[in-house]
């Protein structure tokens, strides 16, 4: 069909033996591409029960039918497989280049299996399909990888995803990076690559995308565009960067400061948008096809290199790097206390470099400094204070963490691993295993039953409610209609995912309309909004399905008691704690599940879903 | 005196819209492999540059060209690729100073720059204003930056004797 290639590649790592299969058409019209068709191939291929290390478990790299085509920010591919960190499904979400490579090359969806017996990457150019030696990259840093990919294939135009040593090491929540600044971040995904001994994947890409119906699809694509353009909200990204929500959630006491122990951090406005376009930035950068540009493209301000000592310096340390964006800058920033931008930067991009979570590594390390703070840990365990708010600790661990030296070792493992292990799992802020982002629940109550409902653990992105929370459509310190809000939120942002656009769009001008106009045009099959909340709903059912045969129960629907019972003392959001407990069963109740959240056998005829449920 | 594009570096931020459009224009899909507009991109020093065709008035493709397949387009002063006349050679891509002569991979004809018949695409595309369509009566913007640039590391050659 035109829009999709309609081709997967399938390569199993064991053999090094490759294959191109087709997709069947009835799936790419049930799912669009993307996180649901990735979704739907795990499902049927894969048993959830498999370790994330195992050979069994599947890493897919998958496109949508807009990744490549030129409306606006058609860049993003989504990893999916059973998450290091979760135990659940997981579906990393990345932009930059690499993906609509991919699809250039004339794929939908590449499914990697196996466990390749010595470090591997995978070349793939065009029709060209070849399991390589990666002995020259494997230690390597991620820009030095993808460089020395370029000039040992000779290639100057390839695109790179690869892992860093963190990948390398099976730190949890390794990323896997490409274009040396972009991350399919959370969950582990890196380390699940890490554990199958792939390095990298080099992709160069010749063939194009075509589309069905071009002249309906160019009229679509420019009305969508001409919205983005005067759209106060694209200004806004382009102009500030993600980095401004910090203003934001600090104003509504939802900004979680040292382990979520209040909401406000009182060094925000070294961290926030301006502060960083003002001393730090010195470009724009987009990723494929975008007309926002929200990346920032940041120097250290002057020479800094006596401070935050690390034992390596990667190349960019002088020039330039990327970020932080507001999750890095929340997470190695107000968690940890931390309010110095150089420290910040210095450690997003070692985390970048590296090829890590900065999530994940800047919540890890928040709870171990507080395992430091209550002297569960001491200077026997850690080479230097873990105090809040320490910018040597926190550069240096994060480096320690990826290679796992000393302490590192533990905090590689993820807080809620490392909490057990020193008995103290309270200190764990998170959902199935996953750290939560930057938005407290406290202040946010909808963001409570976004977080416990993710089927990839605490993630802000498939339901963001700060935005309705704060427009005064809602109060942020009420439960009521949260639920329902979330549950429809939840089908609608999945569009996002599986067309191959970024989310972003939606808070920019761009509309589910356009979205559906688009690619309705782009595949020539008549999509519209209505499609998109039935195959989102899918798509996030299937997900549930998968869930509840790897394990998963309604149990694992929780929040941290420190939300549920502990409330701030000071701040917009004193004295509320979240009502977990009367979210949740109108969630399951708007979803169609039963009291257990299970998906109820009307509800899965309702979507189609009844043979495989 | 031809159209010019007047291409601001400074405001490029890589997204590669330009290629996408070129592309769409030459081929009818999206495929940057085929765009004769480039976008290099120096990341370390946070610059990407997008780059094609200069329009040489005394075009050095077109002097090379063995058959005369390259031609001025009268509407626009780009100089064209005749495609009937092409025979593939490559003379043109191995004469152009500045590397904006491509070959189609299968047939080898030429492809190059012809500023879509005076309504360029690329600049159409641009969501910064980094490529635009310059007043063809005004040659300055194009090289001018570039000029003084090389004049003054020429100047400060002289002066400290290093040249």
């Amino acid at each position: 069909m035109d829009g999709w290639h309609g081709k997967l590649l399938r390569v199993n790592l064991s053999t090094g033996a490759s294959k191109v299969e087709d997709i069947p058409d009835a799936w790419l019209k049930d799912y669009i591409g993307g996180r649901g068709l990735a979704d739907r191939y795990l499902y049927e291929e894969m048993d959830p029960r498999v370790d994330p290390y195992s050979p069994d478990n599947k890493l897919i790299f998958a496109t949508g039918p807009l990744t490549g085509t030129p409306i606006p920010c058609g860049a993003r591919y989504m990893v999916v497989t059973k998450g290091a960190l979760t135990n659940a499904i997981t579906t990393s979400n990345s932009g930059g280049h690499w993906g609509p490579e991919l699809r250039f090359a004339g794929y939908d969806l590449l499914i990697l299996e196996g466990k390749a017996p010595k470090p591997v990457y995978l070349f793939i150019y065009d029709d060209v399909v070849e399991v390589r030696d990666a002995k020259n990259f494997w230690g390597k840093t991620v820009s030095l990888t993808e460089d020395g990919l370029r000039d040992e294939l000779g290639i100057p135009q390839l695109r790179v995803a690869c892992i860093g040593p963190a990948g390398e090491k099976l730190v949890r929540f390794a990323c896997i990076m490409n274009d040396k600044h972009r991350a399919a971040g959370r969950s582990g995904v890196g380390a699940v690559m890490g554990s199958k001994n792939l390095k990298a994947i080099a992709v160069r890409g010749t063939k194009g995308v075509s589309i069905a119906e071009p002249e309906k699809f160019m009229k679509a694509m420019w009305a969508m565009r001409g919205r983005m353009a005067v759209s106060p909200g694209r200004m806004g990204f382009t102009e500030l960067g993600t980095a401004a929500t910090i203003d934001l959630t600090n104003a509504f006491g939802g900004c979680p400061t040292r382990n979520f122990e209040s909401g406000q951090f009182e060094h925000a406005e070294n961290l926030n948008g301006n502060a960083i376009k003002d001393t730090r930035m010195v470009a724009n950068k987009a990723c494929f096809a975008c007309t926002i540009a929200c990346g920032r493209v940041t120097r250290l301000a002057g020479d800094i290199s006596d401070k935050y000592l690390v034992n390596m310096h990667p190349r960019n340390w002088k020039t330039a790097g990327e970020g932080p964006e507001y999750e890095a800058a929340w997470a190695l920033g107000a968690d940890t206390g931390v309010g110095d931008l150089d420290a910040v930067l210095k450690a997003n991009w070692l985390c970048n470099d590296l090829g890590m979570d900065p999530i994940s590594m800047g919540a890890t390390l928040a709870a171990a400094m507080e395992l430091y703070e209550t002297n569960v840990i001491d200077d026997r365990h850690v080479e230097l204070p873990l105090k809040f708010g320490s910018g040597d600790a926190l550069v240096r661990m994060v480096e320690a963490t990826a290679y796992r030296e000393g302490f590192g070792d533990e905090l590689a493992e993820g807080s809620k691993r490392m909490g057990d292990k020193f008995l103290h799992p309270e200190i764990f802020m998170g959902v199935k295993g996953q750290e939560f982002p930057a938005y407290d629940p406290r202040g946010f109550q909808g963001m409570g039953i976004a977080y416990a409902t993710c089927n990839r653990g605490a993630c802000h992105l498939r339901a963001w409610t700060p935005g309705i929370e704060t427009s005064g459509a809602m109060d942020p310190h009420t439960p009521v209609g949260k639920a329902e809000w979330v549950a429809a939120e939840q089908n609608r942002s999945t569009s996002h995912d599986a067309t191959g656009i970024c989310l972003f769009t939606g808070a920019a001008g761009g509309t589910l309309d356009d979205l559906a106009a688009c690619t309705a045009a782009a595949t020539g099959v008549s999509f519209d909004t209505d499609d998109f909340v039935k195959i989102g709903e899918r798509t996030w059912n299937i997900e549930r399905l998968w869930n509840l045969k790897a394990g998963l129960t309604s149990k694992d629907d929780n929040l941290p008691e420190r939300l549920l019972k502990v409330p701030h003392k000071s701040g917009p959001a004193k004295g509320v704690v979240v009502h977990l407990d009367q979210m949740l069963p109108p969630y399951y109740k708007t979803r169609g599940w039963d009291e257990e959240g299970v998906p109820t056998k009307e509800k899965l005829s309702e979507l189609g879903l009844a043979a495989i449920g | 005196m031809s159209l010019n594009l007047k291409i601001i570096p400074e405001k490029c931020t890589g997204c590669m819209q330009c290629e996408l459009a070129c592309s769409w224009v030459q081929t009818g899909t999206f495929q940057p492999s085929r765009s004769v507009i480039r976008v290099n991109v120096f990341d370390e020093e946070a610059s990407y540059a997008p780059f094609t065709c200069f329009q040489c008035d005394e075009a050095w493709c077109m002097n090379a060209c063995p058959v005369n397949a390259i031609a001025i387009d009268p509407t626009s002063g780009a100089k064209i690729v005749l495609e009937k006349s092409c025979v593939g050679c490559h003379l043109c891509t191995i004469a152009c100073p500045f590397g904006t002569v491509f070959t189609t991979p299968g047939s080898d004809l030429a492809s190059k720059c012809n500023l879509c018949g005076g309504n360029p695409a690329c600049a159409t595309a641009c969501p910064t204003g980094a490529i635009t369509a310059g007043d063809p009566s005004n040659k300055g913007p194009w090289l001018e930056p570039w000029g003084e640039q090389v004049n003054y590391r020429y100047q400060e050659a002289c002066q400290t004797g290093a040249n």
